[in-house]
């Protein structure tokens, strides 16, 4: 793939995402909830005015107007930290946008996920909202690797009608794809073939994963790696491909190893061609430091994802 | 859509009335399961609601212009299923399905399960901010539509409910969302004023509510209500009605025991014979 763009933060492309689905004639209205400086949906309120709301720092009360939006045929948005959306407003989400009518058209595009917000330390860093949103049955859930796919991703659930949760980050990241990419919602994309071992990661972890498979290739391991952006629903037949064709899979996810990316990939695997995997993710509560640093400091790492191939490609029989 | 209503008298309503607490007693013995106690004290609110104010057409339950009636004490099923089926939404037969399987009367309501049903509860304090979303995509699209929200006392616990009051008057929809509060002073464990003291009355003036109040029971004092809640104000308006908790059905009165308890064959038929002589 080119690397043509600058480094942009993955949240950067929401207001431009939303700008776009209304250029296009999608109904949009879009609710923050104090944080739209973050978010950058102050962006979209600025050119839409009419169109943008901020409820002040009331989560739940911003699921719910939201509901009611989208039941009057609104594509509603929603946009705060992904501490908060969902931890904040989880039973909202179920029973105000998801159980109704099979999933009202509420779209939740939650910045800061995962431990890369960084200096804001545990409180903020969200390693659980995956494994929540997974969970409400009408749901897709997203996380992007890059600006392009963020945007494209938010445009893409702001076509349909079902609800949906796009987990975005705060650091700036390099970019993954060119001009050329288009993003489909449950596809994966294979960014690097491979025969040994496959790679499946989602958001930054994308970028240490093309790492890690660099490392792999200077001792001969052939690292097939995935970019796995929609984690629900699952791309099934990239995963049973890699499965057939690789014998081993390691996720690698800024998430807890449980609920998320890993816990999906996982399940396909158990029902249809069990073969070796390794979970890399974040399964402790964090601390303050930089967005890199804590990378490191959890070892969210290419080393540690060549060593998890390393030790799948171990237990194949 | 009716842009108003006809208004039906107030002996009428309290026919209806009688009728609407028939159907609740019987729902929730048939269930052996369901709320009574919160059902019986939102009775004449319901009837004066829908058969004098609310603007709609049971033939046309999506018309995009019709009035909301927003149900946030979901757990009131047995009253608004029979409001519902007696203003024609839907037949009266459907009630002796209430909570079974099968049957779309679930114990709380799901979101146009059947005609009328305008919101998916059962998780208290919800209502109030869905009604606001229902009210501004109303101002952005040009309708003229209004929001009526009924709220539970014990409900006003929700932080959220106190989100979404704030929420209200900042947007200035104060015409186009109106709350209904049943203060009937008992929530699920027991007497509000020792579960969780919270005066209605204080808690929506103090966001810049105008506070309307009248007897819940009093059929034309609730019509009376209901109509000042119309007229335009600065503020917006919420309606506290006073009311007994089980009204109409004396072992139901005041009786936490009854907020969500089925009477047995003895009292279905004690209660019905209450109900018919009108002690409500």
């Amino acid at each position: 793939m080119t690397q043509t763009a600058p480094a942009a933060a993955t949240r950067e492309a929401y207001p431009f995402a939303l700008m776009e689905l209304v250029e296009q004639g999608v109904d949009v209205v879009a609710i923050d909830a104090d944080l739209s400086v973050s978010t950058m949906g102050y962006q979209f309120g600025e050119k839409y005015p009419e169109r943008w709301y901020t409820v002040g720092v009331a989560e739940q009360n911003m699921v719910g107007i939201a509901a009611g939006l989208a039941a009057c045929g609104k594509t509603a948005f929603i946009a705060s930290f992904a501490a908060f959306l969902p931890g904040r407003c989880f039973d909202q989400l179920r029973t105000s946008v998801a159980q109704p009518r099979g999933g009202l058209n509420v779209k939740c595009v939650a910045s800061h996920g995962g431990i890369t917000v960084g200096e804001d330390g545990m409180s903020a860093q969200a390693i659980e909202d995956l494994a929540l949103v997974t969970s409400l049955i009408p749901f897709d859930v997203v996380v992007p690797a890059d600006f392009e796919a963020a945007k494209q991703a938010i445009v893409a659930v702001g076509k349909t009608t079902r609800p949906a949760y796009v987990r975005t980050g705060r650091p700036k990241v390099p970019a993954i794809y060119g001009a050329e990419y288009r993003f489909e919602l449950g596809k994966a994309t294979l960014l690097r073939e491979g025969t040994d071992v496959t790679l499946i990661a989602c958001g930054v972890l994308v970028g240490v994963a093309l790492e890690a498979a660099k490392l792999l290739a200077n001792e001969g391991i052939s690292a097939r790696v995935l970019d796995m952006a929609t984690i629900k629903p699952v791309d099934r037949e990239a995963v049973l491909s890699a499965a057939r064709e690789t014998g081993a899979i390691v996720t690698a996810e800024e998430h807890q190893t449980t609920g998320g990316l890993g816990t999906a990939v996982a399940r396909v695997l158990a029902e249809n061609a069990p073969v070796p995997m390794a979970f890399v993710g974040v399964d402790r509560y964090g601390t303050s430091g930089k967005w890199d640093e804590l990378l490191t400091y959890f070892d969210l790492t290419p080393g540690r994802v060549a060593a998890a191939a390393r030790e799948a490609i171990s237990r194949k029989r | 859509m009716p842009t108003s209503v006809a208004p039906v008298s107030i002996d009428e309503l309290k026919a209806i009335a009688k009728r609407i607490r028939a159907h609740i007693v019987e729902m929730v013995f048939e269930a052996q399961s369901g709320h009574p106690g919160g059902s019986l004290s939102a009775v004449e609110l319901g009837v004066a609601l829908y058969w004098n104010h609310l603007r709609c057409d049971p033939a046309n339950p999506e018309d995009p212009d019709r009035d909301r009636f927003i149900l946030s004490k979901g757990h009131a099923t047995p009253f608004y299923y029979a409001v519902l089926a007696e203003r024609g939404f839907f037949s009266t037969e459907l009630l002796k399905g209430f909570r079974k399987l099968g049957s779309p009367l679930q114990g709380h309501p799901s979101m146009k399960a059947l005609p009328g049903i305008e919101m998916s509860g059962g998780s208290l304090g919800q209502g109030l901010s869905f009604a606001i979303g229902h009210a501004l995509a109303g101002r952005l699209d040009g309708r003229q539509f209004r929001c009526w929200v009924m709220l539970g006392d014990g409900e006003l616990n929700e932080g959220q409910v106190w989100e979404a009051a704030m929420a209200v008057p900042h947007f200035s929809l104060g015409d186009r969302v109106i709350a209904l509060v049943d203060r009937n002073g008992i929530q699920n464990d027991g007497f509000a004023e020792k579960i969780m003291r919270t005066d209605p009355r204080a808690m929506f003036a103090g966001f810049g509510w105008k506070v309307i109040e009248c007897d819940g029971h009093d059929m034309a004092a609730v019509d009376a209500a209901l109509s000042e809640a119309e007229r335009p104000d600065e503020r917006p308006r919420v309606v506290v009605a006073h009311t007994v908790k089980g009204k109409g059905v004396s072992f139901m009165e005041n009786n936490p025991g009854f907020h969500g308890k089925a009477p047995t064959r003895e009292q279905l038929e004690q209660a019905l014979a209450q109900i018919g002589e009108g002690l409500a």
